[in-house]
């Protein structure tokens, strides 16, 4: 049984489609990273996997119907970072990574020794002890960022959606992000659903890629496989060599 | 653990509550009140040292317009916490959604047409009908354009309900011209006909409000990262925010019936605690509910001593004691607005 597995989703939006009968599993402690050109519809399918989004076709949370489990169910199956959080700048971090406990209390109650233990731990792994009194708005780009995954880890749930986790970020910040979640994903069992726009990156955490063009799944497979040089001619316009990086694909820009 | 801002809190309450019945244009002293509160229980076989007037003066006059005050001061600062945090907008107040204006006809139409002497029970009922109606109107306005920026049409929505109204409003008010100045004094808002009728009457609203609205401050917190993350966290977003809306709506309108329109409780407390002590709705909550009865107590306490024996509208006192005070606190504190 596969951790997510989509068949023949679509979700229209104004009489258009975003995502057209797209088909793909992502398998248990799997990171599986989503390409394609902006407007592709990656994040659509973030969200329809978090449960934010009205769509037709089948998706499965490890074998249970998507569409028949709870919004809380599904927050406990699934936690989301998105592209741009909506950040609180006067909340504490601590506070903020305690609210990825809301899944797991009561409509009303308040956060238990469980619930408070949980937000430690997760503030402990992304190395936010020191800043767990600070408001968020006086965290760095990289910093707020391993909040917001930290808030995603507080919620315990074993799928993880990230959505251009790496955009705002400098280089050294995206491979520490990235690395940090890879190594959350191989000690915890997570499995991770992550929309990338920097390809190599994608092809070196990404055990599988999924290509996604106007709503559909051009190719799907290792990254080897499926970025090759006319691929990324086609669909990005762009002019690049794929060179070989230690055994995954480095996709460098040339001059055309 | 019980944090000091608790303690300071239920002390300004105590405070202003003291203050509320012992000052006056009588000088009645402590001692003698507290005995003529004996004296009320039974089995004590304790004297009233009041004199009939006085005591009349103390129980009927000053304790309830002091109770009405804390109940009106402690609903607007909770309602207009409520908003804030729902419509994620600094600026928000309860009187977004349409409430004032609601409640604005209701008692213009009750003033200009009702019987004479009407004013007693039809007039509370009549702000209280404009007051819920309107927002209600607004919700449901909001609601049929909503789609996924809900908050912000919801607000749109409100500007346009409480336009029209003021509309109605302003015209059933120049229409009626030998009734204007009752209107303006019901606008301006006030406590003086506070009694222990419209104790009675509005704190049901206000207890079952007040008690929904803190059970939900958690609630708050998790909306203020927006409605999609919210959702993705687990919280029903669409029922919360009706929730939320309801019950605050449903107890300012409580509240603006039996003291009109008193502007500035509700935007200012919320913002005094959260500069002043915490952002997190778990604390702004209770203690906007404590300082904003407090706050208005203590205000009306101003308006009736000021000119005494005439009274300030209260809405006068709010803004001038609040406003600096407010002006002073966005000074000192260091936490982001």
């Amino acid at each position: 049984m596969s951790a997510v597995a989509f068949e023949r989703v679509t979700v229209e939006a104004g009489g258009r489609r975003l995502v057209d009968e797209v088909s793909f599993a992502v398998e248990h402690g799997a990171w599986v990273s989503l390409l394609g050109p902006n407007g592709a519809g990656k994040t659509t399918l973030l969200r329809v996997l978090a449960g934010l989004r009205r769509f037709r076709g089948s998706v499965r949370l490890q074998g249970r119907r998507l569409d028949e489990l709870g919004r809380r169910e599904v927050a406990r199956q699934v936690a989301f970072v998105p592209q741009t959080p909506v950040v609180p700048g006067a909340m504490s971090v601590c506070d903020y990574v305690l609210l990825g406990r809301t899944p797991h209390m009561g409509a009303l109650a308040r956060e238990g020794v469980g619930d408070r233990a949980a937000a430690a731990v997760a503030l402990e792994r992304l190395a936010l002890g020191s800043l767990a009194d600070r408001p968020l708005a006086s965290l760095s780009g990289g910093e707020l960022q391993r909040a917001v995954i930290a808030r995603a880890l507080a919620q315990s749930a074993p799928i993880l959606l990230l959505d251009e986790p790496t955009t705002s970020l400098d280089v050294g910040h995206q491979q520490q992000v990235l690395e940090l979640v890879d190594e959350l994903r191989r000690a915890d069992g997570l499995t991770v659903v992550a929309a990338m726009h920097e390809l190599t990156l994608a092809a070196q955490y990404g055990e599988r890629v999924v290509l996604i063009d106007q709503g559909r799944v051009l190719a799907e497979g290792s990254a080897g496989h499926v970025l090759t040089e006319e691929r990324i001619a086609s669909l990005y316009g762009a002019t690049v060599r794929v060179v070989d990086n230690d055994g995954s694909p480095a996709i460098v820009p040339m001059r055309p | 653990m019980t944090p000091p801002w608790a303690f300071a809190a239920l002390g300004a309450v105590l405070v202003a509550l003291v203050a509320g019945v012992l000052i006056g244009p009588v000088d009645i002293g402590v001692g003698a009140i507290l005995r003529s509160a004996l004296a009320r229980l039974p089995l004590l076989d304790v004297d009233s040292p009041l004199t009939a007037a006085e005591d009349a003066i103390v129980w009927e006059l000053r304790l309830p317009r002091v109770v009405l005050g804390a109940l009106v001061g402690a609903m607007l600062a909770l309602a207009g916490a409520t908003y804030q945090g729902v419509f994620r907008n600094p600026l928000a107040d309860p009187y977004l959604l349409g409430v004032a204006a609601g409640a604005g006809l209701g008692a213009t139409v009750v003033i200009s047409y009702g019987p004479i002497g009407a004013d007693g029970y039809l007039l509370p009922l009549a702000a209280f009908a404009g007051a819920v109606l309107a927002v209600a109107g607004a919700y449901v306005i909001g609601r049929s354009l909503g789609g996924e920026r809900t908050t912000a049409t919801l607000i749109l929505a409100g500007v346009t309900v409480a336009a029209f109204l003021t509309a109605v409003q302003t015209f059933v008010q120049q229409q009626n011209s030998q009734t204007l100045n009752e209107v303006y004094s019901w606008l301006l808002g006030g406590l003086t006909t506070g009694g222990w009728r419209e104790v009675a009457l509005i704190a049901p609203y206000v207890g079952f409000s007040s008690a929904v609205l803190l059970l939900h401050r958690r609630a708050l917190d998790v909306l203020a990262v927006g409605d999609d993350e919210a959702r993705s966290l687990g919280l029903d977003v669409t029922r919360t925010r009706l929730v939320l809306v309801g019950c605050a709506t449903l107890g300012t309108a409580a509240a603006v019936s039996v003291s009109g329109l008193i502007g500035f409780v509700g935007i200012v407390v919320p913002h005094l605690v959260r500069l002043a002590v915490a952002p997190s709705f778990r604390v702004i909550l209770p203690l906007s509910l404590a300082l904003g009865a407090a706050f208005l107590v203590l205000a009306d306490v101003v308006a009736r001593t000021v000119l005494a024996p005439a009274e300030l509208p209260i809405g006068v006192v709010t803004a001038f004691i609040g406003a600096p005070f407010f002006a002073f606190v966005l000074r000192t504190t260091r936490h982001t607005p």
